[in-house]
């Protein structure tokens, strides 16, 4: 914090209010609805509500549909971390590397960033559907591809639509983690270490580490949440609700089934999950990483 | 210069990876300028058809919905609306939390600071029906405040403006004070003028982030009168060609902001002066 301050004084809640207004009636009040929700069982014609305790949360553990649907959100968020965090570091790696047309490169490589998940969404509709899709074609020619019935297939299908435009947002970060590394530390290791493979390796990844692990956080926080679009847009959780995540699945169950109750008891083991995430992060991996 | 291979294969991995971005992007593209007869019996196109004005203009004009009440040219207008909205409103209000957060000897500012920087956790998504009955409650569905405020209710903005704040020497408050600037002077005088990159930066990625929405429109919006561009897309019929040229052109606000303001974009982010 700052050494020289303002005294605490009234111009202080003219600042503070708007923000804290808007968060106050458009995240705090719902946030307490969404437990009220989840801790109540609202009757047939919505009049009355009754305090059911933990029912609501013991009910989605009975339900097999949320299990399939925590796996299919694991499986997705690891996978895209990995694709889009590889691909991504690649990519950055090379255009540190280039003398010429870097900064070109960096345009060419960052505009799918700015595209909505919806819209990608969409745009792979078109390279998968049956009639023209080229991915469909070329992919059920080797191996008979057809993600209508194959759980195999949906997940390939929403792994390459859910990582397209990521890519981009892994290439950012890690290229500017890469040009924040002093210069110095890497010529150092030249003298030392002749293979650039095992230089790459054993000096400049351990110090793209705090890049690297906030950006875990970025796309597993992108694969939760910023997939609706795709999702809602592609699959549509084809076959048989295979391919809906936590959040898609919520929703449904909210909006297509009217089950606030549920919903909300899913909400909020979500808010844990995110929980659990934050605190592994700050915890575990912090304390680990190394900075420069 | 730092080499880890030589450079005509960095070259050839990057265009690799460019030619994974455009490629889709131009075959929907190219495929947009031709008949849908065309596509309907040969499937993508890689080559420019001559069908480019008429399907584009055709698509402007497009009456989408079941009542036929919003053209695809209102839905851009409110698109426009909900992101400059998002993005105004968020960047204002956080560049002033911020200042408190960072300038001001506040009681119970560890509270404080968790009390807003705790809401980054629980995304709208988490909180929707609710929030929808928070807004009907309010009277503001359907309507233009209903699809910028629950967006613009985060505090990420905050985030950023508050390591950028701490960033800046103390002699500049200590020289402002000797100059008699009041709270309100020091931050017109010299916060928001040094924060201007960083303004820039906050406001195109809420811009984007409002844009790009399409769960919340939905939710919210029961007249046609208000839907999005990115929500309108799988609301709308019509032939293959005028989809495609309705995807492009989707595409085309947020794209090119990022390209034009990009160097804003980077320095703000990144922090790098």
């Amino acid at each position: 914090m700052k050494k020289v301050q303002f005294k605490s004084n009234y111009s202080q809640y003219f600042f503070l209010a708007p923000q804290l207004g808007i968060l106050l009636i458009f995240l705090y009040w719902p946030i307490i609805q969404t437990f009220r929700d989840a801790f109540t069982m609202q009757d047939a014609f919505g009049f009355g509500r009754q305090f059911v305790w933990f029912d609501n949360f013991l009910f989605i553990f009975d339900d097999p549909a949320y299990f399939i649907a925590f796996k299919f959100t694991i499986i997705y968020s690891f996978v895209i971390t990995l694709v889009t965090g590889a691909i991504g570091l690649l990519l950055a790696v090379n255009a540190n590397n280039v003398m010429h047309g870097k900064s070109a490169y960096k345009t060419l490589l960052i505009w799918p960033y700015a595209i909505a998940p919806a819209v990608v969404g969409v745009m792979a509709n078109y390279f998968f559907s049956e009639r023209f899709g080229l991915l469909y074609h070329l992919f059920n020619d080797l191996w008979g591809f057809n993600w209508y019935e194959s759980v195999f297939d949906s997940y390939i299908y929403l792994i390459i639509a859910g990582s397209w435009k990521q890519i981009s947002a892994n290439f950012i970060f890690f290229l500017a983690g890469l040009q924040a590394i002093q210069k110095s530390v890497i010529e150092a290791s030249i003298i030392d270490c002749k293979s650039s493979f095992r230089r790459f390796w054993t000096i400049t990844f351990p110090l793209l580490m705090p890049t690297t692990f906030f950006l875990i956080i970025i796309n597993i926080t992108y694969a939760f949440f910023d997939t609706f679009g795709i999702i809602d847009t592609t699959t549509i959780g084809a076959p048989s609700g295979e391919t809906r995540t936590l959040v898609y699945k919520a929703y449904m169950d909210g909006f297509r089934g009217l089950d606030l109750g549920s919903a909300g008891a899913q909400s909020i083991m979500m808010m844990l999950i995110v929980l659990v995430i934050t605190i592994f992060q700050f915890r575990y991996i912090e304390g680990k990483i190394h900075y420069n | 210069m730092i080499r880890y291979f030589s450079s005509n294969f960095s070259h050839l991995i990057l265009l690799i990876g460019i030619f994974i971005m455009i490629i889709p992007v131009w075959l929907i593209f190219a495929s947009s300028t031709h008949t849908a007869l065309i596509i309907n019996t040969q499937g993508l196109q890689f080559f420019l058809g001559d069908k480019f004005l008429e399907n584009y203009t055709k698509v402007l004009l497009y009456e989408g919905g079941f009542f036929k009440e919003i053209t695809v040219l209102k839905m851009f207008l409110n698109s426009f609306l909900m992101a400059t909205g998002v993005a105004f409103l968020s960047v204002i209000s956080s560049l002033m939390t911020a200042y408190v957060l960072v300038y001001f000897r506040v009681k119970y500012a560890t509270l404080l600071f968790w009390i807003i920087f705790i809401t980054i956790l629980v995304p709208l998504e988490l909180r929707i029906f609710p929030t929808y009955s928070v807004m009907s409650t309010l009277n503001l569905v359907n309507s233009y405040w209903g699809l910028i405020i629950p967006i613009s209710a985060s505090a990420i903005a905050t985030l950023f403006f508050r390591q950028f704040y701490k960033t800046i020497p103390d002699e500049l408050l200590e020289s402002a004070k000797l100059d008699g600037a009041n709270t309100w002077r020091f931050f017109i005088d010299f916060l928001v003028p040094l924060s201007k990159t960083m303004i820039v930066a906050m406001f195109i990625f809420m811009f984007v982030f409002g844009y790009n929405q399409y769960l919340w429109p939905i939710l919210v919006t029961s007249s046609e009168q208000y839907w999005t561009v990115v929500m309108g897309l799988k609301m709308m019929s019509g032939s293959i060609v005028n989809k495609f040229a309705f995807v492009i052109m989707s595409m085309i606000p947020p794209v090119l902001i990022i390209i034009v303001l990009q160097k804003y974009f980077i320095k703000g982010i990144f922090q790098d002066k």
